[in-house]
């Protein structure tokens, strides 16, 4: 029983990574912008993070570093496409092999370094709870952020009129900027917000969830991520239930490995990727429902004053 | 003499290829309903951006209440009074009503104050809108309600009206002249953009004409009769249509009780659309776009093949299931309503964009004539008088009414024997419209059958041998021209058509 | 300001990729300086060392080709607007079987079964971005992400191959296939360079692109898909044709030059068999304005910057992956100045009034 609580436990684990990134991308989209540049930013803030605690120690500059690092990227991603008006996939993809380049080149001094022990966490009470407790209250705050961050998201998407205002941008941005709205500027914002939660999830995955740094240790998160705000249709709970999914997948992967099933460990290790592509197989099947729910202006230029 | 509410003076826009607005200047008085006049390309949106914000002009100034302004945005134009009503409305269709309207008010109250503020206006002005619904649920006229709603709540001094009622029918005109009457009554001063002469007689008390960017008359058009409005928008009086009756022929295109589910929730299902064209005559289908005219279409030319073969007929052939390419080589062609994007590759030539719809200078293999290509292109420019720096020119170098020419006369010159033709003249400058309406009806004494779907009225009635009225997915019985006025159909656009018996 | 020119520039449609290598360099050689080396030493080994010698530029052309052969299918999907990202997936599958082929030669094969080899490399390549076309023809699934996911897969199925069922037995338990018989060698365009008749395929496939893209209606008609969707289907193109035709063009370029690479330079096939090029070949494509002949230039210049970058490593100390840094930078850059191909560049103030000053409302 005791190891089923240790499952949900890494599920959740491992599912805020995804959760953190994905529901940054769902900010960008909703805006209207694609960012095909998630696994690019989770890479240099991977890097960005470890090296800080490495040098000073401390988890929480290293996550601020690698929020920094994403932001960066991402606002230099939006500079090309929300004002030269760049093709976002391309643009995306330069963002994602440059920061591959990059975090490699970044990260040669690293790759042998390590952090000193990673903290427990456990919350008073809650966490002493048999079963539940290991299971659910043991785990590092950033597990409980993302939960926080998804249900802050669904207030602010759906009852803010700030929110009201992305939606409506990334609905039609003309219509915005006939309004007066500076549409530009808002998306450049949640440009840089998807890309901070982005960088918040590659330092939580080289800081904390494996404490190292290897050359593309990514390893397609952030691809799977952008998958996952598809496969969520742009609505929080559902992306954060997707990356608790596939959280399991990997769990699942981990778990087949170490009970000694004869199936050779690379067919494990394509778990995630095959279940990704059935995801999206599935979700994309019926053009009408992403159609209903996808920012109708996703990937699309503005041009202001025409 | 009271101070101006509005006074524009000496303004002057240039964009890279064409000068949009030359040393414009306008005078508005409280109160006043003021019409601009002009047909597409005047530069009358560009003036209205002007006022609105959203564009700065190179030269000239604007002066609200007598004092000198700069309004460098939307907001600032808010603030100050200015509010607009848009031709293509600045709506979100995922959105609700009442949050459409509390986006467009700026900072204010909460969505359920804004919710009551919006029932209240609406009873005041007898407007029926509901803030519940959502956006997309809404047909074109009551989506314009709802932006005429969001601009009555800012206590608007200064509405600007851009071509509204190309989206009404003739009733919900009457209903829209009582609204903007009730207005001015109350001090509002009212800029009416449009390019019908009739509207503006009825309910406008001043003028400004423009042609070309500049301005080329300014009266009071009660005044005025149309012909002289017509001299002032376009230099002449609008050239007469010789029409000569229509002997028809063998059967063209027969549909018989088409019905097709919508692909989507914002689309118009067809519920049993019957109709007829003939070879040698004209048949005209009338009606506010939003009913179904898009997917009918669709159907007919090819581009959506889910119809039951046998309720296409194209000279007897069962047709309802095959591609474009195919009804061509029977005979068919079609001028789709978008020009750019849809009738033509924008970024392509002319010459290549020939071969969207033309085979002759491909060979057998597939094999591109280029030579061939460029001369074909070259014949149609000249033969339609487009005006184009070549056959290499890129699609969207050319005015609308050059392309919309060209796009025509490639189809024409195709020597079709049915041409569906959509919103021929849209857009285009009344010069353009002429010719094309003339090679249409030239087209249709040649034998050519010939379908048109307008929602100009005026032009259907110049060009129709028969007409047929488009509402809510269904088609009316087929109204010879001769017995159509404008409050039948008017009726007819909202489906009314069976209280009357049927006609032949 | 940006304003928008009335039509696009011919002279920046050519001048923006060399103004971006500029850029590139530029950033370079700051970068460069910032580690502690001479700029203008790392200029040296990045562009002079790697074409000055008939011998250098021979492995220019080696590394060239596959970047090439995959950059010009790769140019058949973009200008449809079919985005297969996946294409060193199927560089890595048309690799796993032209080796398995390569496999099955003993010291007397004939020499046919080289193009056995590149047939089954283009089979593979096929398969793989097939199952992309599957997926989005069936069930429309983002081809970005399905191509890509598919990428993952093919390396995980590659480790399997040579830690598994084809490790070489008297390999010292290396994950590795062993080395291919000597017929089944690619063969050499001449002697003394490692340079191939892949060389001649690609160019090729240069001239043949350039047929299909502007001398046929079949050309025509797939790009018209990719400017225009609406257009296409009203001229009756279909969109599903193009689709397929997109991918299995790419796929099987892809796998062509995995498998002149891995019958050719490597000779074996091990978990290293996956070296980018198929990322690298976006960028070929992108810099060379997804056109035949640009391609050919790009491709030279991207492998300048493999070379380059290994130069580096070897004379400089510097890492490897600064390749991986230029490239992605070049792209950006390219994008960036993209922007003047339609845009002018313009300086204005704030807009001058004739009429008397212009004062706030209130």
């Amino acid at each position: 029983m005791d190891s089923y609580a240790l499952l949900i436990a890494a599920t959740l684990n491992a599912g805020t990574v995804l959760a953190l990134a994905s529901l940054g991308l769902l900010i960008n989209e909703k805006a209207g912008i694609v960012n095909l540049g998630a696994e690019g930013m989770m890479l240099c803030a991977a890097i960005a993070g470890f090296a800080v605690v490495v040098h000073t120690g401390n988890d929480w500059l290293g996550f601020a570093a690698g929020m920094a690092a994403g932001a960066v990227l991402a606002a230099a991603f939006g500079a090309l496409t929300i004002w030269l008006n760049t093709n976002q996939y391309a643009t995306g993809l330069a963002l994602s092999l440059f920061g591959a380049g990059f975090s490699a080149f970044v990260g040669i001094g690293y790759v042998q370094e390590k952090l000193p022990p990673r903290p427990q966490f456990s919350i008073p009470v809650l966490g002493d709870i048999p079963l539940v407790g290991p299971a659910l209250f043991r785990q590092h705050p950033m597990v409980y952020l993302a939960i926080a961050l998804t249900v802050w998201l669904i207030w602010f998407l759906d009852r803010s009129r700030a929110g009201l205002v992305l939606r409506s941008v990334g609905e039609s941005p003309s219509s915005a900027h006939a309004l007066g709205y500076p549409v530009r500027w808002i998306r450049l914002a949640a440009v840089v917000a998807g890309g901070a939660l982005c960088g918040l999830a590659g330092a939580y995955l080289s800081v904390i969830y494996t404490p190292l740094w290897i050359e593309g240790m990514v390893a397609g998160k952030g691809w799977i991520a952008l998958a996952l705000t598809t496969f969520g249709t742009w609505r929080p709970a559902r992306v954060l239930l997707g990356a608790y999914l596939f959280g399991g997948v990997t769990m699942l992967q981990f778990h087949l490995q170490g009970s000694g099933v004869d199936v050779p460990s690379q067919f494990l290790t394509m778990l995630p990727y095959l279940a990704t592509i059935l995801v999206l197989a599935l979700i994309s099947r019926n053009p009408a429902w992403i159609r209903v729910n996808m920012p109708a202006s996703l990937g699309k230029p503005f041009y202001p004053g025409s | 003499m009271s101070i101006p509410r509005l006074e524009l003076e000496h303004i002057t826009k240039r964009y890279p290829a064409v000068v949009a607005n030359s040393d414009v200047s306008l005078v508005v008085q409280p109160g006043e309903t003021h019409a601009v006049l002009g047909e597409n390309g005047a530069g009358k949106s560009t003036l209205m951006k002007i006022i609105y914000g959203a564009v700065k002009p190179d030269a000239g100034s604007v002066r609200w209440d007598g004092q000198p302004v700069a309004i460098r945005n939307p907001h600032e134009a808010r603030a100050l009074g200015i509010s607009m009503v848009f031709q293509h409305f600045s709506l979100f269709d995922t959105l609700t009503v009442a949050e459409n309207v509390w986006l467009g008010l700026g900072k204010t109250a909460s969505l359920a104050q804004v919710t009551r503020d919006i029932e209240a206006k609406a009873a005041e002005y007898g407007l029926d809108v509901n803030p519940s619904r959502h956006v997309h649920t809404l047909s074109v006229g009551e989506m314009q309600r709802v932006e005429i709603i969001r601009a009555l709540l800012t206590n608007p001094r200064l509405l600007i009206l851009d071509e509204p009622t190309s989206v009404l029918t003739p009733q919900a005109v009457e209903k829209l002249f009582a609204v903007l009457k009730q207005l001015a009554a109350q001090g509002c001063s009212i800029l009416y953009i449009s390019h019908k002469l009739h509207e503006i007689r009825e309910l406008c008390t001043r003028c400004t004409v423009m042609r070309g960017g500049k301005v080329t008359g300014d009266c009071d058009p009660r005044q005025e009769t149309n012909a002289s409005l017509s001299r002032m928008m376009i230099g002449a009086e609008p050239p007469a249509l010789a029409h000569r009756d229509s002997q028809p022929g063998g059967m063209a295109l027969r549909v018989k009780d088409l019905r097709l589910p919508s692909l989507d929730q914002f689309g118009v299902a067809l519920d049993g659309v019957s109709l007829e064209v003939r070879a040698g005559e004209v048949v005209g289908i009338a009606g506010v776009s939003g009913n179904g005219q898009q997917e009918l279409l669709q159907s007919l030319s090819g581009e959506d093949r889910r119809a039951a073969p046998s309720s296409i007929e194209l000279f007897g052939q069962a047709a309802g299931a095959m591609g474009p390419a195919h009804r061509r080589h029977l005979g068919l062609h079609f001028v789709p309503e978008e020009r750019l994007g849809r009738g033509a590759v924008p970024t392509l030539s002319l010459a290549d964009n020939l071969m969207l719809t033309r085979t002759e200078s491909v060979g057998r293999s597939g094999w591109i004539d280029t030579g061939a290509l460029k001369r074909q292109a070259q014949d149609i420019i000249a033969r339609f008088k487009v005006r184009a720096s070549g056959p290499e020119a890129p699609a969207q170098s050319l005015s609308g009414g050059n392309l919309q020419k060209y796009i025509v006369g490639r189809e024409i010159d195709a020597r079709p024997k049915l041409l569906i033709v959509s919103q021929p003249t849209w857009g285009v400058d009344v010069g353009a419209a002429a010719q094309i309406r003339a090679e249409l009806l030239a087209l249709r004494n040649a034998g050519c059958a010939v379908l048109v779907v307008s929602e100009e009225l005026e032009e259907l009635f110049d060009i129709s041998d028969r007409l047929y009225v488009m509402a809510k997915g269904r088609l009316s019985p087929s109204m010879p021209r001769a017995q159509a006025d404008v409050s039948r159909i008017g009726e007819w656009m909202s489906g009314l058509w069976d209280r009357e018996s049927a006609h032949a | 300001m940006l304003e928008q020119r009335p039509a696009p520039s011919r002279f920046w449609s050519l001048a923006s990729p060399v103004l971006a290598l500029a850029l590139t360099v530029l950033i370079g050689m700051v970068l460069f300086a910032a580690l502690g080396k001479d700029p203008v030493r790392g200029l040296q080994v990045f562009f002079w060392e790697p074409i000055k010698s008939a011998y250098a530029l021979s492995e220019l052309m080696v590394k060239a080709t596959p970047l090439l052969i995959i950059a010009l299918g790769l140019a058949v999907c973009f200008r449809s607007n079919v985005w297969n990202i996946g294409a060193e997936g199927q560089y890595v599958i048309g690799a796993v079987l032209a080796g398995g082929v390569a496999l099955l030669a003993d010291k007397d094969s004939s020499r046919w079964i080289v193009l056995a080899i590149l047939l089954a490399g283009i089979a593979g390549g096929m398969a793989w971005a097939g199952l992309t076309a599957f997926l989005r023809d069936r069930f429309n699934a983002n081809e970005i992400l399905v191509s890509l996911m598919l990428v993952y897969v093919a390396e995980q199925l590659l480790n399997y191959m040579v830690f598994g069922p084809w490790k070489d037995p008297a390999g010292y338990n290396f994950p590795q296939t062993k080395t291919f018989e000597a017929v089944t060698q690619i063969p050499r365009l001449m002697t003394g360079s490692r340079v191939s008749i892949g060389l001649l395929l690609a160019l090729l496939g240069v001239a043949g692109l350039w047929v299909f893209l502007f001398r046929t209606r079949a050309g025509f008609a797939q790009q018209v898909g990719g400017l225009a969707p609406a257009a296409a289907r009203y001229a009756g193109f279909s969109s599903r044709k193009a689709l397929w035709t997109a991918l299995l063009a790419s796929g099987a370029a892809a796998g062509l030059a995995g498998a002149l690479e891995v019958a050719g330079p490597i000779g074996q096939l091990t978990p290293y068999v996956p070296a980018g090029y198929g990322f690298a070949a976006i960028i070929v494509a992108f810099v060379g304005r997804l056109h035949p002949v640009g391609m050919v230039f790009s491709a030279v210049l991207m492998s300048m910057f493999y070379i380059g970058g290994e130069l580096a490593q070897s004379r400089l100390g510097l890492p490897k992956s600064l390749t991986g840094v230029f490239q992605g930078l070049l792209l950006f850059t390219l994008l960036a100045c993209d922007t003047l191909v339609a845009y002018r560049v313009r300086f204005v103030r704030a807009p001058a009034t004739v009429a008397p000053v212009v004062k706030e409302a209130h």
